[in-house]
């Protein structure tokens, strides 16, 4: 039935927009001259004045009937088991299941009875949000079509009317976010400030502790154990990895891409390119398990040569391979916006009398710095958001250290560690996942924040 | 050709006899033969030959696209940026062929520099605009120094006193017969031997265009200048010496009074009396 709905309305459209664009046609006797707006647009604007209230009575009118033909099952069941809440949701289960056919075997009577209610209810619903449908279609067309005139301003309301939907749509992503960053921050207080919560921490001790153990906290029960959510741990962790990376990819990613750009043949470019760019397409996990076999035993084989104590899972090892995963973030974007410097600023360098090397430092690279700096940003929001590699190559260890060869945590692979399984959301564990995910969100922030002051400071503008 | 070559060794010959060769007629800065330069398949010019006096203005006029500021990209080899621009025959300047590899290309363009057709100024400060080519050239031991050669430069491309209260603003942020000064500006700062002005005045208002027609005079006490003009007033007015080219080739060349009041070519003719162009 709902199959039905949509392939009357998208049949219908089109329609309604050939009639409408005939009408044109018809109203100035095949002169488009004489009209306001053209044709098509009065067709556009006639399709959807038809399109949008079909919409509207599908997306109210099918939860609607919905609804009601549950309550109309529920009231074809025995009172006594329409009474008790939890029989009910179960009883309806079964009921649902046998409307749609799933049943095996013969329903009882009185399940049956409501099953056939709901089915009754639902088709003649159905069906009339159909009709209702189709009216409010074919009255919205009647109106429309009646107006079409050579003055009537069809060009001006279609054009507001894409500016609403244009608009709609970036209002759905902001109230997204706006949405998301709620919850977190909800869950967040509630982690410190719940009182029903056994084991949370103070802020302050969340802030500043350097110890972190939320299985401690697990056994809460058994003792009064609070100094378990020091999160210092897991941001020096997350901090150590990703300026590993940074280290890695920055030089690597930065100078391919000066290469790419300025001294590589356009051919080698060409093909240069997307094979970098695949580089981006490899699943962290598979890098995350190169990471933990091939890397890190190579840095602990080296470090022992060196007489050095390594660990067989080490930041350095998670690091540099996260490095190689966001060189391509840094290399293709950095390689589109210096190619995007307009060439008549290299000639005037050139004419000027510099090199290539002094042209590219002193004018290209000036010149595409926002860009170059959005890309960095990117990459450490990939290096800082990256659980997989750590996870195989790093450890869980939480440990505060700022020594490379150390195993340790990041935030992102804790929130995963606390996660993973059949939790409850009511333990102060669990809850820790949002805190830390609050603080990620405010890090990965604030890390815009400063790049954007970069930009701003130094930016050079062209046009 | 054997009589440039001539005038040419007796003037490179020694501070003495350069001395003696200015009252000679001429002392040949560039000379030009045989030169054919094509993007890809499509030639732009023909076998185009000429002398360019030292100290002196040679103007180069033409109808639109045939081939002015390819010659003039030629001389200090912007071509080179062009990869499918391919250039033949022979270019010296003061003698020395400039598309010999020994040739450092840096150099000569320090030494030949250029304002392009289209103002192009760094996105960046006014000021940096300016000392970016005294900077890179090590042209000034201190700030003082480099002020000086800023300011100066301003003052010569008429643009001071516009700017003079807001250097550190962005260059792109001038309009655009300002930003056409400032490229003026950054490419005497450097002090080059040869400039080559591509439409220097295409933006100007008549004020502008007569302080920078002032500027060329004065700077052929010391540089030689070529320019290339769509306006003849222009050209009568600031060239000793005019080239008019035709579908790439180089038609006539000689003193300005006499291409203006008496050219030799029939096509010539028609363009400056505006019958095509
Ligand atoms: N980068 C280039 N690639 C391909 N062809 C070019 C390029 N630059 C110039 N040409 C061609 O070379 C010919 C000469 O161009 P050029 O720019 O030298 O003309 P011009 O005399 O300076 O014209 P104008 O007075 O309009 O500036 C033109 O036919 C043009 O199409
Ligand atoms: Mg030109």
């Amino acid at each position: 039935m709902t199959t039905l709905y949509f392939v009357i309305m998208v049949a219908l459209v089109p329609v309604a927009f050939w009639a409408a664009r005939r009408r044109a046609f018809a109203v100035v006797e095949g002169r488009p001259g004489v009209l306001h707006s053209l044709p098509t647009y009065h067709g556009l604007l006639v399709a959807v004045i038809v399109f949008i209230p079909m919409l509207v009575v599908f997306a109210l009118g099918t939860p609607a009937v919905g609804r009601l033909a549950e309550a109309r099952a529920v009231a074809a069941l025995p009172s006594d088991v329409a009474a008790d809440l939890l029989r009910r949701s179960a009883v309806m289960r079964e009921v649902a299941n046998v409307a749609s056919g799933n049943h095996a075997g013969d329903p009882a009577p009185g399940i049956r009875a409501a099953a056939d209610s709901l089915v009754a209810t639902r088709d003649a619903g159905h069906l009339a949000v159909l009709v209702l449908g189709l009216a409010v279609a074919a009255a919205a067309f009647a109106f429309a079509y009646r107006r079409i005139a050579p003055a009537f301003r069809a060009r001006n309301h279609f054009e507001r009317f894409v500016r609403v939907v244009l608009m709609a749509c970036a209002a759905i992503a902001i109230l997204t976010t706006i949405g998301i960053v709620f919850s977190v921050v909800f869950e967040t207080y509630r982690f410190f400030f719940d009182p029903a919560l056994k084991g949370r921490p103070t802020v302050s001790e969340f802030l500043f502790g350097t110890e972190w153990n939320p299985q401690a906290a697990m056994r809460a029960d058994q003792g009064d154990i609070r100094t378990a959510f020091g999160f210092v741990p897991l941001l020096t962790g997350t901090l150590l990895i990703t300026a590993i990376a940074i280290a890695v990819a920055g030089p690597l990613g930065l100078f391919s891409a000066i290469y790419l750009a300025e001294y590589a043949s356009p051919r080698l470019r060409a093909s240069v390119k997307p094979i970098l760019e695949i580089l981006a397409g490899i699943p962290t996990v598979v890098l995350g398990f190169f990471a933990a076999l091939t890397v890190a035993p190579l840095i602990r084989g080296w470090g022992e040569s060196f007489g050095l104590d390594v660990s067989s899972e080490s930041a350095l090892a998670a690091g540099l391979v996260m490095g190689m995963m966001i060189i391509p973030f840094i290399s293709s974007l950095s390689d589109d916006v210096i190619n995007a410097v307009p060439q008549s600023l290299r000639d005037g360098a050139y004419a000027l009398g510099s090199t290539k090397s002094e042209t590219i430092r002193r004018v290209v690279l000036p010149a595409a710095l926002p860009g170059i700096v959005s890309a960095f940003m990117l990459a450490v929001s990939r290096a800082v958001g990256e659980t997989m590699i750590v996870v195989m190559a790093a450890g869980l260890a939480a440990k505060l250290t700022f020594n490379p060869l150390d195993a340790v945590t990041t935030i992102t692979v804790q929130i995963k560690t606390i996660l993973v399984g059949d939790q409850e959301f009511d333990s102060a564990k669990t809850l820790a996942a949002f805190a830390l995910g609050f603080v990620l969100f405010f890090v990965t922030l604030m890390l815009n924040v400063i790049a954007l002051q970069i930009v701003r400071r130094y930016r050079e503008q062209y046009d | 050709m054997p009589e440039a070559l001539s005038i040419r060794t007796a003037a490179e010959s020694s501070p003495a006899a350069a001395t003696a060769a200015t009252a000679a007629p001429r002392e040949i800065k560039v000379t030009a033969r045989d030169v054919n330069v094509s993007y890809g398949e499509k030639q732009a010019l023909f076998d185009v030959d000429v002398d360019i006096a030292a100290r002196s203005v040679m103007a180069f006029i033409g109808p639109s696209g045939c081939g002015k500021s390819t010659f003039l990209r030629c001389i200090n080899r912007m071509n080179d940026t062009i990869p499918i621009c391919r250039v033949t025959g022979r270019i010296e300047v003061d003698g020395r062929d400039i598309y010999d590899p020994e040739i450092d290309v840096v150099q000569l363009r320090a030494r030949v520099g250029m304002v392009f057709q289209k103002p192009n100024p760094f996105p960046k400060s006014i000021y940096e605009n300016v000392a970016y080519g005294p900077r890179l050239h090590g042209m000034a031991t201190n700030k003082a120094e480099l002020d000086a050669i800023v300011e100066e430069s301003l003052r010569r491309a008429s643009l001071w006193k516009e700017v003079s209260d807001r250097l550190e603003q962005p260059g792109t942020g001038l309009s655009g017969g300002q930003q056409q000064r400032l490229c003026i500006a950054r490419a005497i700062a450097v002090s080059p031997e040869i400039i080559l002005m591509d439409e220097p005045c295409s933006a100007l208002d008549p004020i502008a265009t007569a302080r920078i027609e002032e500027l060329i005079d004065e700077l052929t006490e010391n540089f030689t200048i070529i320019i290339v003009t769509h306006s003849m007033q222009q050209a009568a007015r600031v060239s000793q010496r005019t080239a008019f080219f035709h579908l790439g080739r180089l038609i006539e060349e000689g003193p300005t009074e006499q291409i203006f009041s008496n050219p030799k070519d029939r096509r010539t003719q028609d363009y400056i009396t505006g019958r095509f162009g």
